[in-house]
């Protein structure tokens, strides 16, 4: 039985799986890490990278009739591989096993390496790109197409195409109190769209879901595509574009072992016609700097952006089980309405699920304080505040480099501006936990200690000193290196996602965004790069690009 | 223990610098494999060491055997964690181990006088405090490895889980 005060549905008789099925079905999937001898391949369109972007692409170039090759670094893992261990979902199904870190260590960085990207990994929450800041891009990066309006029909496609709705079921006590606890304040709060169909509720969205309900690319562009006849290479490194001229001539690739720690040491050559760079906004600007890509303005790999995100954790009387239920169903965008885009930087107050090994190794502190702490586990409530970055001269972002063996480093700077954003979140956080109810609220900082009411946690956190490493700060969300302007000096690629200088690539991807978007970008993703991706396709085959539409 | 606080604060640049020799000796001594981590004796010594005092008395279990048993699987799990990560990080943490192997590294910049299998908890605990608080971020960044790599694996072991009330995943699915 299961000891949780949240309601789960479940279906009767096993869980079917739909890519076992495919693969059994004849699927073109071949395991780089098996390669015996090096090749070549070709293909109209190589795609590198199958998450949010480079799945939405691979679905609309397929249905267009385009021959097409998949490239991805991680492994074809499905729900009968998804079980829910932390121990078995990191490393199989994260960049760096869920540890990936800025170059001084002082941010965490969770990112998706697998077939479906982040969109296998992520918490299922999906929100339009925010129109302040779709206007912010017009203003300041010139891309006055990227209206509201022009966006409307792209978001439109995809929440269909993705069962993207409201979600429908009771909030987790975990995002509930966030609700409560903003409601005797007078913050208002909204419910979360989610990617998901038919949701047991579980709340194991980041280990991958074991049920099929998580609408991720795992599920539903990738296998469409596979179904029309694409290619998917997994275990393999785009290592470095090979120019003639304006164009890339090839792709050079390195199969990995099967644990995707090192090249094996055969090779795999890609030629096509054209090719789409959707690695997300750290690799992607990355294997361009490894390809010695143009970049005349010395912009690739510039302006990344992470949300950094702060963290306050609350005991409650009451059990809270944040591992259990869907694991974001409330937000507050009240902290990026208070003042202009441009002033103080905002943030957006979203609650995380709570799991053993990312709870006890995100709380600071050891020994028997650490463990009366994880005592308390079911009794926990979990605040994140995600900073906004990008709009102001004092949050540039980071830039991504190249470490001796050629892998990407995100140095990425937290600036006094964004460390008074990260105190006042603190202060927000810990009023709302103390307003639901909270026994105990600790800022999660190296120095914080345990407050047990809202003075001492008002006067604990305008005293701690705001530092890396003292402070934890952490990512889901990497965003920009290689942002869109069509004036060459604002931007590496073209509002049509064309890299400038390159006759034929195209980034899709998140690495696109000038700014960071202020609210998770899964959806800013599918929307943009599906409006890109029929671009392409009209211009590839000369005929309108088919909608998608959900199977 | 006030004494070992103070040597602490003393340490400063000479303190990075012998981190940085440290490395560098120990380099030399087991010249780089490119490859992955090893977990060798005396690293196992300083994770059985550091292990009770990263995750607390209070999550121990009371029988010594039961405790040996707890401490040594989380040692083993610990290793796989290192394993999974990318070879230029479990290289850095290679040369963390063998650093806190060295005898002058481990007196100075630990605190810790004799071998890592005799420290007593007070020593293991001042040499947590100094390096999560230490002014040289690579010392701190030391410790929150071993904080994330240690709380980390402790609490991914089911058998842990009972201990903080954590029922685990739906037995029907996983």
């Amino acid at each position: 039985m299961r000891n949780t005060n949240i309601p789960i549905k479940t279906s009767s008789g096993p869980v079917a799986d739909p890519i076992q099925a495919g693969l059994a079905a004849g699927w073109n999937v071949t395991d780089c890490a098996q390669l015996e001898r090096d090749g070549s391949m070709e293909a109209d369109v190589v795609i590198i990278g199958s998450g949010a972007g480079g799945g939405v692409t691979a679905e609309t170039l397929a249905l267009a009739g385009l021959k097409v090759l998949i490239v991805e670094e991680g492994m074809l893992k499905s729900s009968s591989d998804f079980k829910m261990r932390e121990a078995e979902a990191y490393p199989a199904l994260y960049q760096e096993s869920a540890a990936r870190k800025t170059k001084d260590k002082g941010i965490n960085i969770l990112q998706g390496r697998t077939v479906g990207g982040s969109t296998t990994i992520n918490w299922t929450s999906s929100f339009r790109t925010p129109t302040d800041t779709l206007a912010y891009w017009g203003k300041q990066f010139g891309l006055k197409d990227y209206t509201p309006e022009a966006m409307a029909p792209w978001f439109e496609m995809m929440e269909q195409r993705l069962h993207i709705a409201e979600w429908t079921g009771q909030p987790n006590e975990n995002n509930d109190l966030l609700r409560r606890g903003a409601s005797k304040l007078g913050i208002p709060t909204g419910i979360i769209h989610r990617n998901v169909n038919g949701c047991w509720n579980l709340g194991y969205c980041g280990m991958g879901c074991p049920t099929n309900a998580k609408q991720s690319m795992l599920l539903t562009t990738i296998p469409s595509a596979l179904q029309h006849g694409a290619t998917l290479l997994t275990r393999l490194r785009a290592e470095r574009f090979v120019f003639k001229g304006d164009r890339i001539d090839a792709l050079e690739c390195l199969p990995l072992s099967a644990d995707g720690l090192q090249p094996t040491g055969r090779r795999l050559t890609l030629r096509a016609k054209h090719f789409v760079l959707s690695g997300g906004a750290i690799n992607s600007p990355a294997l361009l700097m490894r390809s010695k890509a143009p970049d005349p303005h010395g912009l690739l790999g510039k302006r990344t952006f992470l949300h950094p995100v702060t963290i306050s954790a609350a005991q409650y009387e009451q059990r809270v089980d944040g591992y259990a239920g869907a694991p974001q169903s409330v937000y507050s965008d009240h902290f990026l309405h208070t003042g202009p885009i441009d002033g103080p930087i905002g943030y957006k107050l979203e609650a995380p699920p709570l799991h053993p090994v990312l709870l006890s190794s995100t709380m600071s502190g050891f020994g028997n304080e650490h463990a009366k702490m994880m005592q308390q586990f079911p009794h926990f409530h979990v605040l994140l505040a995600l900073l906004r970055d990008g709009f102001h001269a004092e949050a540039p972002g980071g830039s991504v480099a190249l470490n001796s063996s050629g892998a990407p480093v995100l140095d990425y700077l937290i600036s006094d501006y964004v460390w008074d954003g990260v105190r006042r979140a603190m202060l927000t956080m810990a009023e709302i936990q103390f307003a639901s109810g909270a026994k105990a609220v600790t800022p999660v900082h190296e120095q914080a200690p345990s407050c047990t009411s809202w003075a001492q946690a008002q006067q604990v956190i305008k005293a701690l000193p705001m530092k890396v490493l003292a402070t934890r700060v952490v990512s889901a969300h990497v965003m920009g290196g290689c942002g869109m302007s069509d004036d060459e000096r604002l931007g590496v690629t073209s509002s049509q996602g064309r890299y400038h200088g390159i006759s034929n690539l195209s980034v899709h991807d998140g690495s696109l965004f000038p700014t960071s978007i202020g609210a998770n970008p899964q959806l800013s993703i599918y929307g943009l790069t599906a409006r890109l991706a029929a671009g392409l396709a009209q211009q590839l085959t000369g005929q309108p690009a088919p909608r998608l539409v959900a199977a | 223990m006030q004494t070992s606080r103070r040597s602490f604060l003393k340490i400063g640049v000479l303190g990075a610098l012998t981190l940085a020799a440290g490395g560098a000796i120990y380099r030399v001594a087991n010249p780089p494999q490119p490859g992955r981590f090893i977990l060798d004796g005396e690293a196992r010594n300083v994770l059985a060491a550091v292990i009770p005092a990263m995750v607390g008395s209070a999550m121990m279990p009371a029988d010594a055997s039961a405790r040996a048993a707890a401490i040594n699987a989380c040692i083993e799990r610990v290793n796989g964690a290192i394993l999974g990560l990318p070879l230029t990080t479990q290289k850095e943490v290679q040369d963390l181990f063998g650093l806190l192997a060295l005898g002058p590294a481990r007196r100075f910049l630990a605190g810790v006088p004799d071998g890592w299998s005799s420290a007593t908890p007070q020593q293991i605990d001042a040499f947590l405090q100094s390096w999560r608080t230490h002014r040289i971020g690579m010392l701190q960044t030391a410790y929150l490895a071993m904080h994330d790599l240690i709380a980390g694996s402790w609490y991914a072991n089911p058998a842990n889980w009972a201990a903080i009330g954590y029922p685990g995943p739906i037995k029907e699915l996983s």
